[in-house]
């Protein structure tokens, strides 16, 4: 069934929304997390610290958080995959382009490759810069993310780069939750107004919530 | 009206096309832009030239047969067949440009008249019931609750034109096949093949070579029948159904 389901056009779209809609789940929670910021160094370094230790003792230390980094990846894989192998579907199935064009689609429809890749490319740069510290300015401190956290927002590029990709992560929402809906037939004639205002609303409240982080930093609100 | 016309020639699948500028004269704002090339082509055979190819058949919006790409839009700028759309859409002096439907599942076998027979092998695949031919069945022998039979029909307006496929930025077919699918598998009488109807058409129609869908929704906004977009959706749903159970056999 598993071959099935991978080898279909509507199959692979199906991967896309539950591995799509995975990723949101687990982006709610951390949008939440991150806004302990504005509580202080001691409750945002406190609620890092906890999810080291959440699900101790049934579970040895870290690992929840281990358990979540391989389901992420494990999302993260298949949705790039997955639109990776659709794309080049669709771009053969469509080879001519019209003489006569039109833009069509909406904004956040049209970017959604694009986007995919702009996200791509910023978890790469996120993880690199606030989890193993590789590329983080000013000296990566292990254990202390709120002064890390000021310190990548202290950088211009840090706050472009962020900016950048929550705008992406917003659009890409926008289109893709409603079209996760879709595809996995939850849509219908009478919800459809619901959904695609749970989807601006989804991505409206995530993109304000991550973005008030550097927005913080930057006007001095958090330091 | 006097009219400028921009259209695709292409003397044979295998050569190169190319956009050939011509003027028409005398257009009426009634005649329909069927009429409206047959006029061109009057004027081409009479110069001696080779007239314009395009598919068209019963010329009432019924059929599917006719196509054209007008300015960027499947079937022109009203939500009609190109058959029914009339001149008095379009402005004296206008510069109207005219294409084939582009998908490579839909070659052009010359100038505007492309091979859509992807279409009836999706068809073959599934769009069928089981049912003895032969002396009409009695009427009432088998109660279909009216809204169940008002989604069939709604389906069942689909021509099969493959205005869906030329309007989607990836040359999927969802919207044919998903008219094709809930049009029989919300009947009882369609209730035999409900699953292998969908899980058959979808495979064949990712074979054909079509696009997948990204829900742009170019699709329902081109449809001459207006099938609606949520179609893909009851398919898509179907699909799972089908998929689901086809696993635990």
């Amino acid at each position: 069934m598993a071959r099935a389901v991978w080898d279909s056009s509507v199959g692979k779209k199906t991967v896309m929304a539950v591995s799509g809609l995975i990723m949101l789940a687990y982006l709610v929670v951390h949008m939440l997390g991150n806004l302990k910021i504005f509580f202080g160094s001691a409750e945002f370094n406190g609620y890092a610290h906890w999810l080291r230790t959440l699900g101790e003792p049934f579970l040895h230390h870290e690992w929840a958080l281990w358990i979540v980094r391989v389901v992420l990846v494990a999302a993260v894989v298949a949705h790039a995959t997955a639109a990776y192998q659709l794309s080049r579907r669709d771009i053969r199935a469509r080879p001519t382009k019209y003489v006569h064009t039109r833009r069509r689609a909406s904004y956040a429809t049209r970017t959604m490759r694009w986007g995919g890749v702009i996200l791509g490319l910023f978890i790469v740069w996120h993880i690199l810069d606030l989890t193993t510290g590789t590329v983080h300015p000013n000296g990566f401190q292990s254990g202390h993310p709120y002064q890390n956290v000021i310190d990548t927002f202290s950088t211009w590029y840090g706050n472009v780069i962020y900016l950048v990709a929550m705008l992406a992560l917003g659009l890409h929402i926008r289109h893709g939750f409603w079209s996760a809906a879709q595809t996995l037939g939850a849509g219908s004639r009478t919800r459809d107004r619901a959904l695609k205002a749970i989807a601006n609303a989804l991505a409206l409240v995530l993109t304000l919530g991550f973005v008030s982080v550097p927005v913080a930093v930057m006007t001095g609100v958090v330091s | 009206m006097k009219l400028t016309l921009r259209v695709w020639r292409q003397r044979a699948a295998d050569t190169e096309g190319a956009m050939s500028t011509y003027e028409v004269d005398d257009i009426s704002p009634d005649m329909s832009f069927l009429e409206m090339l047959d006029t061109l082509n009057e004027d081409l055979i009479l110069r001696g030239e080779d007239p314009v190819a395009f598919d068209h058949d019963c010329r009432e919006g019924i059929c599917g047969a006719c196509s054209l790409v007008i300015n960027g839009d499947a079937h022109g700028p009203e939500r009609t067949t190109t058959c029914q759309l009339h001149m008095r859409s379009f402005a004296d002096g206008d510069t109207i440009d005219v294409e084939p439907w582009r998908a490579s599942a839909f070659p052009v076998i010359k100038d505007l008249v492309v091979d859509r027979s992807a279409f009836d092998r999706i068809i073959q695949a599934g769009g069928y019931i089981t049912a003895p031919t032969g002396s009409a069945p009695e009427a009432h022998a088998t109660a279909v609750p009216k809204p169940d039979a008002d989604l069939a029909f709604e389906h069942a307006e689909c021509i099969g034109c493959g205005a869906c496929v030329a309007a989607c930025p990836n040359g999927a077919a969802m919207l044919f096949t998903s008219a094709k699918v809930n049009h029989l598998n919300v009947l009882p009488q369609g209730a035999p093949e409900r699953e292998t109807r969908v899980l058959d058409m979808v495979a064949r129609m990712d074979e054909e070579g079509f696009g997948g869908c990204t829900l742009a929704g170019e699709c329902a906004t081109a449809c001459p029948k207006g099938i609606p977009l949520v179609s893909i959706t009851h398919m898509n749903k179907e699909w799972l159904r089908a998929t689901r159970k086809a696993g635990k056999r």
